[in-house]
């Protein structure tokens, strides 16, 4: 890529350089970190009050009314499963297409999927009502021996979203620890020995790289298509029933790129701030935001064109039932649930195309929240529309979330920030050696010439 | 920890210069020497010339017993109590592939990292270590009897070795 000539070639820093500011955006954030933390704690209290008080009232506090028994908790779920998605996306299939541009922003999206399925793994158990037989969920050898159903969906999402989250942590610790080891010189105090531990001896030898380089990109290469199963598997849970509205062969690779279109707007939201409460604005620069713009208009036009293609085989498949469904979901009573998505997720978007908004990061952030709004909404509209017009008239119903599942939702978001920012606090978001990877190493022969 | 070995140990600030006097070292028959980077490095590692890592072998043999215990698993268990669901016969194939993919995925990242690990302890290198190493220099540590360690510097320092210090 010699041809183009960027300033930030010109002023790129020394491999001294990135492992010192990096390291200098460890454990002393600005005054605002502490005001986000102090008030992210106050939000999950009220969460974790909201569940505790469905815990001891039952799952009836929920605005569950037949026949829409899967609701916001349900929504919450696909939404963080979702969220997830982009940090697979960036650190694993963008590593083997050997994208450059990544190595800045991975560890912030890696560190992100990791929390953001620590979180989605919740709601299952908070739907579960009696949330302490979570258990009964895996196959286990039990007093009446029986088995769990493993034709089941449902089933299938245990595994899938238990195997992603162990995978995606394993990646993350993998990641870290040429990066520790750097910090450890670094660092005094607690922090120091903090490193020690967890840098596993690492000391960069050539043996530990051999084998580091080939398992990373092994790692890579199981991640890439595991990321592709597990929100397809999700998917599966609404597509492998007869609801209509829900039951289209569609919906795997739709709800693929709902997920990584949903991610990537995460992954902004989350670096504008951080960016500026770290310290880091020399690493994450405008060039990163507008790769990202451009991941988010290629996934939101796939998923508009999802949204097309719905209602067009809602109408040309001659169901009754699933033209009724989408007759529904457009003009019926959660009119405003479909065109908030519609227009967060189908119109928004497509302002991406001009270069200005790309650069701004301003109007990158303002468009990544009106998408995560958008994205949430279009599950909640896919959960519940569909289920609240099925087949039988005087079997449709109207649901409404109550306050304890708003509460929780708000806890969900304050859970999902509090473990980013004790992460971005005492680890780097910036991965050094990536950082460090992409730039060459001195040569004594340009310093002659 | 086996004891530290004494020998010398050099950094270097260009990596040519390190890969040069990787290639010397070998040219004069040095063998168990260490090279400390910051990152990997492609030149560095055609200038040690390692065989591939055999923890990929760790990868396919984890994602085999993976994908076999996905099927066994679900196949013994919905024998082992049978029960019609959905009218599907007993041991579905089809939706137990989901599983068996998941397990091939799960068994495959932790054979891997059990491999990395196996694999770094094996072929540990006690060597003289400085704390530079992981930030912006290259490091070579050479293992070698007092006697030999006159030409050993002479060696590292005509590649352009920036510091050599003795490790006794």
């Amino acid at each position: 890529m010699a041809t183009i000539a960027r300033e930030d070639q010109l002023t790129r820093p020394t491999y001294h350089e990135v492992t010192r500011d990096i390291a200098a955006s460890i454990g002393n954030p600005s005054r605002s970190y502490y005001v986000l933390l102090g008030f992210v704690l106050l939000v999950l209290a009220v969460g974790v009050g909201a569940l505790l008080y469905q815990v001891r009232y039952g799952l009836g506090v929920a605005g569950y009314h037949p026949p829409v028994m899967w609701a916001v908790y349900i929504t919450n779920f696909v939404f963080w499963v979702g969220i997830a998605h982009s940090g697979t996306l960036i650190s694993a299939i963008l590593y083997l297409f050997r994208s450059a541009w990544r190595t800045a922003v991975y560890r912030t999206a890696e560190a992100m999927t990791v929390f953001a399925v620590m979180t989605a793994g919740l709601f299952p158990i908070v739907h579960l009502g009696r949330l302490w037989y979570a258990y009964w969920l895996f196959p286990y050898p039990n007093q009446r021996q029986l088995w769990v159903n493993f034709k089941s969906p449902l089933l299938w999402d245990v595994f899938a979203v238990s195997t992603y989250f162990t995978v995606s942590t394993l990646f993350l610790i993998t990641g870290l620890v040429p990066d520790v080891a750097a910090l450890r010189e670094q660092a005094v105090g607690w922090r120091r020995k903090l490193y020690e531990i967890t840098s596993l001896g690492w000391r960069g030898t050539d043996q530990q790289w051999r084998h580091y380089t080939r398992a990373y990109l092994y790692l890579a290469a199981l991640a890439t298509p595991l990321v592709l199963s597990v929100h397809s598997v999700v998917s599966w849970d609404f597509a492998m029933s007869i609801v209509p509205g829900w039951h289209a062969t569609i919906f795997a690779p739709y709800f693929v790129a709902g997920a990584i279109y949903s991610g990537v707007a995460m992954v902004v939201t989350l670096l504008v701030p951080l960016r500026k409460v770290f310290r880091v604005e020399q690493y994450i620069t405008v060039e990163h935001f507008e790769n990202l713009a451009k991941l988010l208009l290629l996934t939101g036009m796939i998923v508009t064109y999802s949204y097309g293609v719905e209602y067009f085989m809602a109408w040309y498949g001659g169901s009754p039932y699933e033209r009724a469904s989408f007759w529904n979901r457009a003009f019926g009573s959660y009119w405003w649930g479909s065109w908030t998505m519609i227009l967060c997720n189908g119109v928004l978007p497509f302002f991406l195309f001009f270069r200005k908004i790309r650069r701004s990061i301003p109007a990158m952030f303002v468009l990544s929240l009106f998408v995560n709004l958008g994205m949430w909404f279009e599950r909640f509209v896919i959960i519940v529309s569909s289920l609240s017009h099925e087949y039988e008239p005087y079997a449709m119903g109207h649901y409404t979330p109550t306050w304890v599942e708003w509460s929780i939702l708000a806890g969900s978001f304050a859970w999902f920030f509090m473990w980013f920012l004790l992460f971005a606090k005492n680890f780097p978001t910036v991965s050094i050696t990536e950082v460090k990877e992409i730039m060459p190493m001195p040569r004594k022969e340009r310093q002659h010439s | 920890m086996s004891a530290q070995p004494e020998g010398i140990l050099a950094s270097y600030r260009f990596v040519d210069a390190a890969a040069d006097a990787i290639r010397t070292l070998k040219a004069e028959g040095y063998r168990n020497f260490t090279v400390y980077t910051p990152v990997p490095n492609v030149e560095i590692q055609h200038a040690i010339g390692h065989r591939v890592s055999p923890v990929r072998l760790w990868t396919l043999l984890g994602g085999l017993t993976g994908c076999a215990t996905g099927f066994a698993m679900t196949l013994w268990m919905s024998f082992d109590w049978p029960i019609v669901v959905g009218g599907k016969p007993i041991g579905s194939i089809v939706p137990y592939i989901v599983i068996a993919f998941e397990l091939t995925i799960l068994f495959g990242a932790l054979a891997t990292l059990i491999g990395l690990v196996f694999h770094i302890r094996r072929t540990r290198q006690p060597g003289a270590y400085d704390g530079r190493f992981t930030d912006d220099r290259i490091g070579i540590f050479v293992p070698c009897p007092s006697d030999r360690r006159q030409a050993v510097e002479t060696l590292l320092r005509t590649a352009g070795a920036e510091e050599v210090r003795v490790e006794a």
